[in-house]
């Protein structure tokens, strides 16, 4: 029997390992057969643990917290799973097509995508705050490292400063950690969990700050977004994509985690910041999006605008349905930005530059992309039958049962803004070409792939239910 | 005060020291030398901390192992970037970001 908690980490680093010894620029078949293996295992996983209605451990080679290391799945990181190998496999097919042979930029991508989703994976499986830690370092370096994949000057730039806001922001976390071990020693969540009271003693309040406020930075929650649309937006769309639609979800789902479960006493006093700086974050980011000049910064800003939505579920964690949004809403973004970004891509290869006002014309040689681009617009902006209309439906709704008027009104601007951005593509991209235009044919996996990512972000608020269903085993909700 | 409580105090002030300097310095080889006082510091606070009863306690320590291997590697990663800006544009600082 193939216990899919163990796997789910080791298959991504083998592949990963194996990729690096092919050598610079190979290993793409092994990562795709690879993440195939994952996404059946993550599916295995969801049926179990939403059959069993409960969390599954394990413990690595057998020895147990708290000298070995356990790993547990429960409804939410088993979703987070579920989202993360369904967004890779297909950026995975998109990369293997979109990376010519000799491209610097490509050279390292296989080994360093594995290392991301081993780190990725584990982090959603870890049960204990460092291996938390560790797991959260190795997702950091390992982004960092695809993002300065085969850039020039600006781009090392952007990867740098990813790297020390990264690194500032596990920092603070890791010493929140040394604190929390000082005061209860131990750092197994299921131990802190009866353990941390509103009566806590000071230093674990400064802790839970220090962690949170760590996390805050890595999720480019503004006021600390500065790295990311840099970052974001000068790397190579496959990676770009990985990125928004799944690293920074990581470290949301980190403090999701936190404040669920062992800081759930401490919380309540931070909750109404917190959901002022994702509307903060909505209105700057949106805004931003709407004046840039070039596509993937312009996709990139809307990143920050979209992670603005999942803080403002904090305020509302004590009703119903929050939750469920805020997951919903993850995998609404991590799938559409997927599709956005890819799109982008071809976009910037078939008109050979990224300016929004290049676009014209493109419309009419690349349907397929553009198709895609909108459909993943359909998503952000909460159109139903998307999955983003699904999460921001459900945010409305949770914040109407809780009078929270201010919510309310932040997500609808929130999607106006969002239909502004994504109509100045459209709008470009279906203007008439000069005559003297040259659209070079791209892969048609690239548009296709594109399209699938797109289509999944709108018909997954078909399947909502089941996602739900999910979120209630182990108790997170 | 004991003497973990000394080394956390003087761990707390190194850690603040050291993110003070990434924010601030602009000489990238300065800025990583700030990450890994920041690191020290952490780590000072996680074993000092842990001291408060007579037995060492190996579990930090073991903690503070994996977590100076983690540093080392951000360490190496930071300078192999600062290495090729500096073959890019000759110069030890970044460059002023393109925010459009």
């Amino acid at each position: 029997m193939i216990d899919p908690l163990a796997w789910l980490i080791l298959l991504p680093l083998a592949w990963a390992t194996l990729a690096f010894l092919l050598g610079p620029g190979r290993g793409a078949w092994l990562g795709i057969g690879g993440l195939a293996g994952q996404l059946w295992l993550a599916v295995g996983l969801a049926q179990k643990v939403g059959a069993g209605g409960r969390a599954i451990g394990h413990s690595v080679g057998g020895w147990g917290a708290p000298l070995g290391i356990d790993l547990a799945a429960d409804g939410l990181s088993t979703a987070m799973l579920l989202l993360t190998q369904i967004v890779a496999l297909p950026l995975a097919i998109y990369a293997r097509a979109y990376f010519k042979a000799d491209d610097p930029a490509g050279l390292y991508f296989w080994p360093l995508t594995g290392f991301l989703l081993a780190g990725l994976n584990a982090l959603f499986l870890s049960a204990d705050l460092f291996n938390l830690y560790v797991t959260l370092e190795l997702v950091g370096l390992a982004a960092v490292g695809l993002v300065s994949a085969g850039g020039g000057a600006q781009q090392i730039a952007a990867a740098l400063r990813y790297l020390f806001a990264t690194l500032i922001g596990s920092g603070a976390y890791l010493l929140g950690v040394a604190l929390i071990y000082g005061a209860y020693g131990t750092v197994s969540i299921g131990t802190l969990l009866p353990l941390i009271t509103a009566e806590a003693p000071r230093l674990v309040w400064i802790a839970g700050g220090l962690m949170v406020l760590g996390l805050m930075l890595k999720t480019a929650l503004f006021p600390f977004h500065f790295w990311l649309p840099p970052a974001h937006g000068g790397a190579p769309a496959p990676v770009s994509a990985l990125l928004s639609a799944l690293v920074v979800k990581a470290s949301f789902y980190l403090i999701l985690r936190l404040w669920l479960g062992p800081f759930a006493a401490l919380a309540d006093t931070a909750a109404s910041l917190t959901a002022l700086l994702g509307a903060a974050a909505i209105l700057w980011g949106s805004y931003r999006a709407i004046r840039v000049q070039r596509l993937k910064m312009l996709i990139a800003y809307s990143t920050v605008a979209q992670l603005g939505y999942l803080f403002l579920i904090f305020p509302l964690l004590s009703g119903a349905g929050a939750l469920q949004a805020g997951v919903m809403q993850a995998f609404a973004h991590g799938l559409a930005k997927a599709a956005m970004f890819a799109a982008a891509g071809v976009l910037i290869k078939a008109t050979g530059q990224d300016r929004v006002d290049g676009l014209a014309g493109a419309a009419e040689r690349l349907p397929l992309t553009l198709f895609a681009f909108g459909l993943a617009g359909v998503t952000l902006m909460g159109l139903p039958p998307s999955a983003g209309f699904l999460a921001k439906w459900q945010l409305i709704e949770a914040a109407l049962a809780q009078g929270q008027w201010l919510i309310v009104a932040v997500v609808l601007a929130g999607g106006l803004l969002a239909a502004v951005y994504v109509f100045r593509v459209l709008r470009q991209a279906f203007l008439l070409a000069p005559a003297s235009r040259d659209i070079w044919p791209v892969p048609r996996t690239l548009e296709w792939t594109a399209f699938a990512l797109a289509a999944m972000s709108v018909l997954l608020g078909l399947r909502g239910l089941e996602l739900m269903q999910l979120l209630r085993a182990g108790g997170a909700a | 005060m004991t003497s973990g409580l000394i080394f956390a105090g003087a761990g707390a002030a190194l850690f603040a020291m050291g993110v003070a300097g990434v924010l601030l310095i602009e000489h990238l080889l300065r800025r990583i030398l700030a990450f890994n006082l920041m690191g020290s510091g952490a780590f000072l606070v996680l074993v000092g901390l842990a001291q408060h009863h007579d037995a060492p306690d190996p579990v930090p320590q073991a903690m503070v192992l994996t977590g100076i291997v983690v540093a080392v590697a951000a360490t190496a990663l930071a300078l192999a970037l600062v290495r090729r800006l500096h073959g890019l544009t000759g110069s030890l600082e970044l460059p002023e970001a393109e925010d459009d």
